[in-house]
C-alpha cells in the first residue's frame, strides 16, 4: 500500500469514527454508529498490519487475541451495576499502553520512522513524547484509583493531609523540570524521573476526592485517555489517532462539565476534593432532629399509585443497590395496565456515571420513551398526581432552590415537592451523599415509605393485583 | 545590497511558508477534530452518555496503532516486547468496549 492510500484509509477509518458518536444522538441510530466504530477500528488495524515494518505477527495476533479474549469475556459477564469500574479499568488501559508506546518509541525510534540522523528524537518528537507519557502515566495510576474507589476495594473517603497541594504542585513542577531537561538532552534518567512522577502525581491528585464525585472524575479521565491517544499521534505524525484521540478527549471534558452543572460545583472544587467528609456528616447530625414525617404502608403508596393518572417516578442509585429495577419494572406495568401515564425522571447525576440510571433502567426493560431527562420533565411535576421517589435524595431536596445557606444551593433538583401527592421509599432517614437533611420527607404531602427498594416494590405490587 | 538578493530572500521566505512544519499541519487537525468532537457530543442525547463512554474507551485505544509499529520488527528487544504488552492492552479495550457498547445498546427498547 502506498503512502497515500494508508492515509486515505486512515481518514476513512476517522469519519467511521466520527458516525460512531454521531449515531449516539438516538437509541435508534446508535447501533448502527457502534458498527460504524468497529469497522473504522478494523480498518486502522489492519492498515497498519500490512506496513512493511510490521513482521511480529505471530506475537502481534497472540497479543490481540489474549486482549480479544479477556476484554470479550468481561465485556460480556460484567453487571451494568458496575460500568463506572469498568470503565475507569479501561482508561488504566489506555494509560498504560500510551506510556508503554511512549517508552519503546525512546528506546527504538526507527521502529516509528522517528529517528534524527544520529538515531535520536528531533526536539518536536521529544516534547510530544513528553506530554504523551506523562498524561498517559497520570491516566493509568489515577484511573487504578479511582477504580479501587468505586469497586470498594478502598475506602471512597477522601484522604486529605496537611501540605497535600503543596506537596502535588513540587511534584508536578518537578515533573515538567524533569521534562523539559529530557527534552534537551534526551537522556533516561531525567525521563524515567518525569515517568515515575507523572504516575505517583496519578495517585495523589485523585486519593482526595469522595465517592460522591467519581462520576466527575471518571469523566475526567476519560478525557485524559484521550488526550494521551492524541500526544501518541503527535509522536507518529499520524493525523488519524490525533482525530480519534481529540474526538475522545472533548467528550470526556463535555461530560465532566455536564457532571459538574448537576451538581453546582465547579471542577476546580471537585478536584481539590475533600468534599463529603467529616465536615458534612457533623452537620447533618445536628439538623436531624424529631421533626414529625407522615410513614405510611405499601397498601397506602398502591392506593395513590392506582388512583393517579400521572405519575413521575424518581430512581436514584439506590434503587440499583437495592437491585430493585426489575420489581419495580413490574410496578410500572401493573400500572400502565390500569391506564395510568406513568414516566420517569432522570437528574444527570442520578447514577454513579453520566446516564448510568438509564442504562439501569434498559436493563429492567423499561422502554426508553418513557424516561425523561430533567430539563425535558421537571414543568410536568405541577401536573402529577404522584411523585414516586425511590433511592434518591439530594436530587429532590427542595432546600437547593429555597435555602441559600444549604450546601447543595443552587444545585439543580428535579421539582418533585410540587406533585399533589409525593411518596418517598427509603430504609431510614438517613442522610444522602451530600449529608444533608432534606425537607421534602417532612412536607404534609409526603408520605414516607419505610422499607426497602425492593421489597417496597414487591409489596406495593401485590396490593396493586388484590 | 542588490536587488536580486532581495528577491531571492523573497522566494525563499515564500517557499518556508508555503510548508508549514508538520507539526503545525497536526496541530490544525487537532484544532479542528476538538471542534468537530465538540459539535458531536453536545448532540448526544444524555440517556446514551454511559455508552458514549465505553465507545469512546475503545476509540482512544486506536493507540494501537503505535503499539503495532512499536511490536513490528522481528527482533526481540524492550521496545518490541513493551509494543507487544500495549498491543495487549489495547485490545482488551477495543474488544470490550465496543462489545459492552453493543450489549448497552441492545437494551434500549421502545414502547411496545
Amino acid at each position: 500500500m502506498s503512502a497515500n492510500m494508508v492515509a486515505l484509509a486512515y481518514l476513512i477509518a476517522a469519519v467511521l469514527i466520527i458516525l460512531a458518536l454521531k449515531g449516539l444522538s438516538s437509541p435508534v441510530s446508535s447501533r448502527r454508529g457502534n458498527l460504524f466504530g468497529m469497522i473504522g477500528m478494523f480498518i486502522a488495524v489492519v492498515v497498519t498490519l500490512q506496513f512493511s515494518s510490521v513482521q511480529n505477527y505471530a506475537w502481534i495476533f497472540a497479543a490481540l487475541g489474549v486482549g480479544a479474549l479477556l476484554g470479550g469475556s468481561v465485556a460480556r459477564k460484567i453487571p451494568m451495576t458496575h460500568m463506572p469500574q469498568l470503565v475507569a479499568f479501561m482508561h488504566s488501559l489506555v494509560g498504560l499502553a500510551a506510556v508503554l508506546i511512549a517508552v519503546s518509541a525512546f528506546y527504538n525510534p526507527a521502529a516509528y520512522g522517528i529517528a534524527a540522523a544520529d538515531g535520536g528524537l528531533h526536539l518536536a518528537s521529544r516534547i510530544e513524547l513528553f506530554l504523551g507519557a506523562f498524561i498517559g502515566a497520570i491516566t493509568f495510576t489515577a484511573s487504578i484509583v479511582a477504580f479501587a474507589k468505586l469497586q470498594g476495594l478502598v475506602s471512597g473517603r477522601p484522604v486529605v493531609f496537611t501540605g497535600q497541594h503543596f506537596v502535588n504542585l513540587i511534584l508536578g513542577l518537578v515533573m515538567i523540570g524533569s521534562g523539559i531537561i529530557f527534552c534537551m538532552d534526551q537522556s533516561w534518567p531525567a525521563f524515567l524521573l518525569m515517568l515515575s512522577i507523572a504516575l505517583v502525581l496519578g495517585v495523589l491528585l485523585i486519593i482526595p476526592i469522595g465517592g460522591a464525585d467519581m462520576p466527575v472524575i471518571v469523566s475526567m479521565l476519560n478525557s485524559y485517555s484521550g488526550w494521551a491517544a492524541a500526544g501518541i499521534g503527535f509522536t507518529l505524525g499520524n493525523n488519524m489517532l490525533i482525530i480519534a484521540g481529540a474526538l475522545v478527549g472533548s467528550s470526556g471534558a463535555i461530560l465532566s462539565y455536564i457532571m459538574c452543572k448537576a451538581m453546582n460545583r465547579s471542577l476546580f472544587n471537585v478536584l481539590l476534593g475533600g468534599f463529603g467528609g467529616d465536615g458534612g456528616a457533623a452537620g447533618a447530625a445536628a439538623s436531624v432532629g424529631d421533626r414529625p414525617v407522615h410513614a405510611g404502608a405499601s397498601e397506602d403508596a398502591a392506593f395513590l399509585l392506582q388512583n393517579a393518572e400521572r405519575v413521575i417516578i424518581v430512581p436514584g442509585y439506590g434503587l440499583a443497590v437495592a437491585r430493585a429495577q426489575h420489581a419495580l419494572k413490574e410496578v410500572v406495568d401493573a400500572l400502565i395496565g390500569e391506564g395510568v401515564d406513568v414516566k420517569f425522571a432522570i437528574h444527570p447525576v442520578a447514577g454513579r456515571m453520566p446516564g448510568h440510571m438509564n442504562v439501569l433502567l434498559a436493563e429492567a426493560d423499561v422502554p426508553y420513551d418513557i424516561v425523561y431527562e430533567m430539563d425535558e420533565i421537571n414543568r410536568e411535576f405541577g401536573e402529577a398526581d404522584v411523585a414516586l421517589v425511590i433511592g434518591a435524595n439530594d436530587v429532590t431536596n427542595p432546600s437547593a432552590k429555597t435555602d441559600p445557606a444549604s450546601s447543595i444551593y443552587g444545585m439543580p433538583i428535579l421539582d418533585v415537592s410540587k406533585a399533589e401527592h409525593v411518596i418517598v421509599v427509603k430504609r431510614s432517614l438517613a442522610v444522602g451523599y451530600a449529608g444533608l437533611d432534606n425537607d421534602l420527607f417532612y412536607m404534609d404531602k409526603t408520605m414516607m415509605l419505610f422499607d426497602d427498594a425492593k421489597k417496597a416494590c414487591e409489596s406495593i405490587l401485590q396490593s396493586i393485583e388484590k | 545590497m542588490s536587488q536580486g538578493m532581495i528577491e531571492g530572500a523573497q522566494v525563499a521566505a515564500q517557499a518556508a511558508q508555503d510548508s508549514a512544519d508538520p507539526f503545525i499541519l497536526s496541530f490544525t487537525v487537532f484544532v479542528m477534530a476538538i471542534f468537530v468532537g465538540y459539535h458531536v457530543v453536545w448532540n448526544v442525547t444524555p440517556a446514551l452518555h454511559t455508552p458514549l463512554m465505553s465507545v469512546t474507551n475503545a476509540i482512544s485505544s486506536i493507540v494501537i496503532v503505535g503499539a503495532i509499529l512499536a511490536a513490528g520488527p522481528m527482533e526481540m528487544n524492550l521496545a518490541t516486547i513493551l509494543g507487544l504488552v500495549a498491543v495487549g492492552l489495547a485490545s482488551v479495550n477495543i474488544f470490550g468496549g465496543f462489545m459492552v457498547t453493543h450489549r448497552m445498546l441492545a437494551m434500549f427498547k421502545k414502547r411496545k
